[in-house]
């Protein structure tokens, strides 16, 4: 890791409240919450080998869960959050079970076909989600008695849940069982003749990233005290791959460059265009024809020529 | 006695329909090992075509608007299939990608074009009087969706047993090397292919119009439910895309209908349990 | 070294595997001593290469058994026979090539280890593998290519990481599958005289078709023809058979 480069980078990240206005801040904020999103789907896609298109099952499962909690039932958000979590996790180990039956093309779809019910499910069963209103008029949580309200309070919040984030999962794609999942990724044959059970560790990721989903979701939530089935839709899923895919999913800080992209062009974009959508077909198309293996990969090329070039 | 008979009925054409639309989504991965997400939003686009023209143009024959959409949209899918689809022969999952990213695009544009309401499609004049059968009266217009899926079956089932086209199609399903290795043009077979899925999606939509109506988001509905009978009927089969069709057409009526708002889980329950037990599907070939 | 349950390293028993309408594998039956040297040959299509995935349990078979060490592994997983003690190399390298040789070696370490199952520490806090993955890549003479990824070294080279690979285990019976297969013949002595050290308690089953080189480095030959067994005994008693010199000269 280049710890050089990231020393400016991680004070300009903290003291950005003192120079810049809410909007920014909020812009910030979520920019932090999509790349937590982007970079638990690219544990999945980049280090595993296995393109889900179904990965905003957690965030959303995560965000109802501690909205129900919460606005409905009385709960602590402590106590709605490890819930929440714990649930999504479980959902990860049962999808995984199904999706896992699959690999490639079938494991997309399966993803794919899980998602899509889910949120079927949140847009027709009313009575638990309020269906097409969603859930409004939640709060945030209070860490040891300090409010979230503000654009900067929470900012910070979301920046230190992002940077646990950030270190859990580079100590996990380090880790002995990081490589072996990479390892499975490559070569699965050779890495059962080798005494490693390729099912169990891409199921143990699926759940593992199915449970970083989760936290995106409650940060989600938590950030705009609202939740509706949209987020649960493919087009969620497919911004969360489009980022990873966009910004490189062979590193850890391709999805995070991708999903700031993808969000800031959302962002810009709806100001002018009407139809987001269209638009994300449209960069997707671009993305997948033009630039491949994403935009990282193709910046470290450039970086390593520039250096003199190392063959 | 009546209501399980209609929801019958309902269950019959919605099946045909759902043949219409996954036939082609099967033949598409069966042949190409792309999964077509844009395979609902060709339907869509077929269901929209449909609408303008037959509420634009009164006494227009509901069988030259499925024929001229589904041209219509064969001929978006060709395009597609060989400015995009071709370049990405090497890059599978960005195959799928694209489609996704098609899928959204064509979506949005009707958006773009027919707005945000749903538009209902009128059932052709000649075929909406009732049917007489043994004292029970039918909604014509579904029989007929019945019979129209099991003729597109039948002449699925010619082209492909009883033709030369058919027989290089089913050539480069089963083996797509050696196919190109006697001489089979796979690259044109692929494009007639996809244009013969989307095609079929198409005239489907326009058929489809008049039960569904054209709405946003028909795409996104749709699209799951070719992809579960696909899943349940085994990839590359007709005679599965067909039976699957049917019985996810029961499942879903039957289920919207007694548990409306668990539709969704009881469709997922036969998705799981084949899967789970039979992963290639009822007919489907093992490692497709 | 555990107790031996029986007599046998690895049994074969009226193997039988069948794709369809086609048997390629009709009732092999086979018996490996420990410490063995066995060779297994044969001319293409013979069925060689499908025995042995149904050994290492990359194919299941139709009908029969396949024991090691006395215990009925035919419906073990591959990675379950590799903790009993199993080890192969395959015809196409399957190496990592985007990591270095150290890393690759590494894999094959952690591979039986309950370690291979953190996820909390970096790899490299795990000083201990690396000396031991640098101290094989020595054993095969390859130290001075350990930082470099595979992707970069020649193929004689692969074929000696694969080696040390499945030997860093300390197989109880090694698979290998074609090993001398493209190489020069400076690499092909190298790979002889690695293959020639392993130690008794490693059985060593070979797949090969270079005969000169093979049949100096096994004892006990079986020769293999349309799936079946022809041929089975000390190596000088198959080499002189004539049953051999018909499959061989006579097709």
């Amino acid at each position: 890791m280049k710890w050089i480069a990231a020393a400016p980078l991680a004070a300009l990240l903290v003291l950005l409240p003192s120079f810049a206005g809410d909007f920014y801040i909020n812009l910030a904020s979520q920019i932090l919450i999509a790349a937590i999103f982007a970079l638990s789907l690219n544990l999945l896609v980049g280090y595993g080998g296995m393109t889900s298109l179904g990965h905003a099952s957690y965030l959303g499962v995560a965000a109802y869960i501690s909205a129900l909690l919460t606005s409905r039932y009385g709960f602590g958000h402590g106590l709605a959050a490890i819930i929440s979590i714990g649930g999504t996790a479980a959902m990860a180990a049962f999808f995984g079970v199904i999706a896992l039956r699959a690999t490639g093309l079938g494991f997309l779809m399966i993803t794919l076909a899980l998602s899509q019910v889910l949120w079927g499910l949140a847009y027709r069963m009313s009575g638990v989600t309020n269906g097409d209103n969603g859930i409004a008029g939640l709060t945030r949580p209070m860490p040891f008695g300090l409010s979230l309200d503000s654009a900067a309070s929470f900012y910070w919040f979301a920046l230190i849940v992002t940077a646990l984030a950030f270190f859990m999962m580079a100590i996990f794609v380090s880790s002995a069982f990081g490589s072996s999942l990479k390892g499975v990724r490559d070569q699965p044959r050779r890495m059962a003749a080798l005494g490693f059970n390729p099912w169990m560790i891409r199921w143990i990721t699926f759940i593992y990233a199915g449970f970083w989903g989760g936290v995106s979701g409650l940060l989600y939530v938590y950030y705009n005290k609202y939740i509706h089935p949209t987020s649960l839709s493919t087009t969620s899923s497919a911004e969360a791959l489009l980022g990873v895919i966009a910004g490189g999913s062979g590193t850890l800080g391709g999805p995070v460059v991708g999903a700031a992209l993808v969000l800031l062009l959302k962002n810009y974009a709806s100001a002018y265009i009407e139809r987001w959508n269209m638009l994300l077909g449209l960069v997707f198309l671009f993305i997948v024809l033009v630039m491949p293996t994403g935009i990282v990969p193709g910046l470290n090329k450039l970086a390593t020529a520039l250096r003199g070039g190392s063959r | 006695m009546q209501f399980w008979i209609i929801q019958g009925l309902n269950s019959l054409s919605l099946g045909g329909l759902l043949f219409l639309l996954s036939s082609g989504f099967s033949l598409i991965f069966g042949l190409m090992r792309l999964a077509n997400l844009t395979h609902g939003a060709f339907f869509m686009l077929g269901t929209y075509f449909g609408a303008t023209a037959l509420r634009s143009f009164d006494g227009l024959n509901i069988w030259v608007t499925a024929l001229g959409a589904g041209i219509a949209v064969a001929a978006i899918g060709g395009l597609f299939e060989r400015l995009v689809l071709t370049r990405l022969k090497t890059n599978p999952l960005g195959q799928v990608l694209v489609t996704l990213g098609m899928s959204f695009i064509i979506s949005d544009a009707c958006l773009l074009l027919w707005g945000g309401d749903s538009i209902p499609v009128p059932t052709p004049r000649n075929l909406q009087a009732p049917t007489r059968v043994f004292g029970f009266v039918f909604p014509t217009y579904r029989l007929v969706l019945v019979g129209c899926a099991v003729a597109t079956a039948i002449a699925l089932y010619f082209l492909l047993e009883r033709t030369r086209l058919g027989a290089m199609i089913r050539a480069g399903v089963d083996d797509r090397q050696m196919a190109r290795a006697v001489g089979i043009p796979v690259s044109n077979l692929f494009t007639i292919v996809f244009c013969l899925g989307a095609g079929i999606a198409g005239a489907g939509g326009v058929l489809g119009g008049p039960i569904l109506s054209a709405y946003p988001g028909l795409d996104a509905d749709m699209l799951p439910l070719a992809l579960i009978v696909v899943i349940l009927g085994g990839i590359g089969s007709l005679l599965g895309a067909f039976i699957g069709s049917f019985i996810i057409g029961f499942i879903y009526t039957f289920g919207t209908t007694l548990f409306p708002e668990l539709a969704y889980i009881i469709l997922f329950l036969p998705m799981i349990f084949v899967i789970a037990f039979r992963p290639q599907g009822l007919f489907g070939r093992v490692g497709a | 070294m555990t107790r031996l349950t029986s007599d046998y390293a690895l049994e074969v028993v009226n193997l039988k595997k069948a794709f369809g309408g086609l048997t390629v594998t009709h009732n092999i039956s086979l018996a490996i001593k420990p410490g063995e040297r066995r060779l297994i040959i044969g001319p293409n299509g013979a069925g060689k290469t499908t025995l042995f995935n149904q050994i290492s349990g990359d194919l299941r078979p139709s009908a029969g058994a396949i024991r090691l060490f006395g215990t009925d592994v035919t419906f073990f997983t591959p990675y379950r026979r590799a903790h009993f003690g199993l080890s192969r190399t395959y015809q196409i390298i399957t190496l990592f090539s985007g990591d270095t040789l150290e890393h690759n070696v590494t894999l094959g370490l952690l591979g039986l280890r309950p370690s291979r199952w953190q996820m909390w520490r970096p790899l490299s806090h795990y000083t201990d593998l690396a000396t031991e993955a640098r101290r094989t890549l020595d054993t095969v003479g390859l130290l001075h290519l350990a930082e470099r990824p595979v992707s970069d070294i020649a193929y004689g080279e692969k074929r000696r990481v694969e080696l040390a690979m499945a030997l860093a285990q300390r197989p109880r019976v090694l698979l290998l599958d074609e090993p001398l297969a493209g190489l020069s013949n400076t690499e092909r002595a190298q790979v002889k005289s690695l293959i020639a050290s392993i130690p008794r308690e490693t059985t060593v089953i070979m797949i090969e078709h270079d005969m000169d080189t093979a049949l100096e480095l096994a004892e006990t030959v079986t020769l293999l023809n349309y799936g079946r067994v022809i041929v089975d005994g000390e190596r000088d008693a198959v080499i002189a058979d004539e049953r051999t010199r018909e499959v061989y000269l006579g097709a």
